[in-house]
């Protein structure tokens, strides 16, 4: 046990040694999406009756910064670790691949977790919301961090160059997560298109997220964190059987 | 009864697409031995430590490290050994403190600064303590590399390389350290390119060659064995030798020849039938046998 929590505490002191970097520049892009969306949106578009744009666009925008970081923390971590060599520091110890997993897992949920709240603190001032539901922002949170930093582990696993990795954040990740209903209610899109967000796991986790602050969604929370928790048990899954193969870690 | 060896290697194979990089290797290291694993580039050395470390995971055979199996017992094995990895590898993000705080956590231990300090002390580095890693010199990284293989006082020590881009004075340093480790009870393998280094300090030496043990037996035995002694002249003037002599020349590059011979006692004859063929001789040099001659006639036997 005193190994998992040492790897922990390592992958969490990591991201806070570049807390600039890793928590305050998220938070800043999440808030200067909301000054501009808010500016030009407020008013004129309202995705959920009776919520003003940019209180509707806050929650979205707290998931969207908790599933790109959590994605980003355990992925970045991994490559560089990779890249610079010091990856052995953590395979020559007594160490399992479970409690490899878990502790990467968990250290992106934490960064994802504190990018979110930063987030929120921030657009306070511009919004306002019942919180209506908090059991439902919190089980969102940390599934969503969960999958994300699972999904981060493969990721970072599988690039051998930061150009890979880009890739994979920057052709998957970014898509997803901008195209999941942050920014809309996907029920202002057309068919075709509104069927195809409901193969997104992305947007259930945003629409079960923003349930917690109106109790209102596109589709029931239960629906999406069911979805979301299927998504996320079988991608563990890959990710424990890649890691106790050893994966390219463990030629 | 006799105690469970620090190493055991039994037919290990490992390949890479279609390099065979370990042709079923077999290695025993008994407990407390100062062993030398030599090879050119290549030669599967590193493949075979990583194997041990769990680095790596072999095609076939098993490996074990005081008597744990690497990949079924593999908490207990890693916990046995400490390894020094070839390449120079840190972590950025800390100092070297930390990063001896956080490997010696890896392994379980909380509270290991009494411990630290010694490390830091013997490796000349309690003026380092706090810097970031990225501060620190090629060899100062090095010795970083070292104590953050020995927070657990593993009994069993992997040095791979441990001596490339340190300066002569710390490298003295480092081997007194790692003698000391050896005479109290830690069992010691290393790979080196310094041959030199090898034969003053290991006590038994393997020789790898395309992932094949091909010579395995103790210093002194493999000097004795595969040595030659020489005798590297350099003549004044052009000379043609009889052909008692010729038949002697090891090598020759314009006036300088290498005699080979067996005894010492044949030194003086060949020096009388040199001067009887009218040979006058500018330079002469008796070739002790080293290591460097013994890993040379192995490589090229084999």
């Amino acid at each position: 046990m005193e190994g998992f929590k040492t790897l922990l505490y390592k992958e969490c002191l990591r991201f806070w040694k570049v807390g600039f970097q890793t928590v305050l520049s998220p938070v800043l892009t999440a808030v200067l999406y909301l000054l501009i969306f808010g500016h030009v949106l407020d008013g004129h578009v309202e995705p959920l009756p009776g919520v003003a744009y940019t209180s509707f666009l806050v929650p979205g925008l707290v998931m969207m910064t908790i599933l790109q970081n959590a994605f980003a923390n355990s992925s970045s971590s991994l490559i560089q670790s990779k890249i610079t060599g010091n990856i052995v520091f953590v395979l020559l110890p007594p160490i399992s691949y479970r409690e490899f997993y878990a502790a990467y897992v968990l250290a992106s949920i934490a960064r994802a977790l504190l990018c979110g709240l930063g987030v929120l603190l921030v657009s306070l001032p511009f919004a306002s919301f019942p919180f209506a539901e908090p059991g439902w922002i919190l089980a969102f949170s940390l599934v969503g961090g969960a999958f994300l930093g699972s999904l981060g582990v493969i990721a970072g696993i599988w690039a051998d160059k930061f150009d890979q990795l880009a890739a994979f954040q920057n052709f998957l990740i970014m898509p997803l997560t901008m195209l999941s209903g942050v920014f809309y209610s996907i029920h202002s899109l057309p068919p075709f298109w509104l069927g195809v967000s409901h193969f997104n796991p992305f947007f259930f986790m945003i629409d079960g997220f923003r349930y917690g602050f109106f109790g209102a969604s596109d589709v029931s929370p239960w629906m999406s964190i069911g979805v979301v928790s299927v998504c996320f048990v079988a991608l563990a899954l890959l990710t424990l059987r890649l890691l106790a193969r050893g994966y390219k870690l463990r030629a | 009864m006799k105690s469970v060896p620090a190493i055991r290697v039994s037919g290990v194979t490992k390949r890479f697409g279609s390099l065979q990089a370990l042709g079923g290797v077999d290695l025993e290291i008994q407990q407390g031995e100062f062993f030398g694993l030599l090879g050119h580039n290549g030669a599967g050395k590193t493949t075979l430590i990583s194997s041990l470390a769990g680095l790596s995971r072999p095609d076939g055979g098993t490996l074990e490290i005081m008597g744990h199996d690497v990949q079924r017992d593999y908490r207990a094995a890693r916990l046995a050994l400490g390894v020094v990895p070839q390449e120079l590898v840190f972590d950025p993000f800390f100092s070297v403190r930390e990063m001896l705080r956080i490997q010696s956590g890896y392994f379980g231990i909380r509270n290991n600064d009494d411990w630290i300090d010694e490390l830091l002390h013997h490796l000349d580095l309690t003026a380092k303590a706090e810097a970031n890693m990225r501060m620190l010199s090629g060899g100062m990284k090095r010795r970083a590399l070292v104590a953050q293989a020995l927070v657990h006082r593993p009994p069993v020590i992997v040095l791979d390389e441990p001596t490339a881009g340190v300066d002569v004075g710390l490298r003295q340093g480092l081997w007194q350290f790692i003698r000391k480790l050896n005479q109290e009870g830690h069992t010691i393998v290393l790979t080196t390119h310094y041959l030199e280094e090898a034969e003053t300090l290991c006590g038994r030496i393997a020789m790898l060659k395309a992932g094949k043990v091909v010579a395995l037996d103790s210093t002194a035995n493999l000097l004795q064995r595969f040595a030659r002694r020489v005798l590297e002249v350099t003549l004044a003037a052009p000379l043609s030798l009889p052909p008692a002599l010729a038949a002697r020349v090891l090598k020759q590059d314009g006036l300088h020849f290498t005699f080979g011979f067996e005894a010492y006692d044949e030194v003086a004859g060949l020096l009388a039938a040199l001067a009887a063929a009218g040979g006058h001789i500018h330079d002469m040099n008796l070739g002790k046998p080293d290591l460097e001659q013994v890993f040379m006639g192995v490589m090229n036997q084999n």
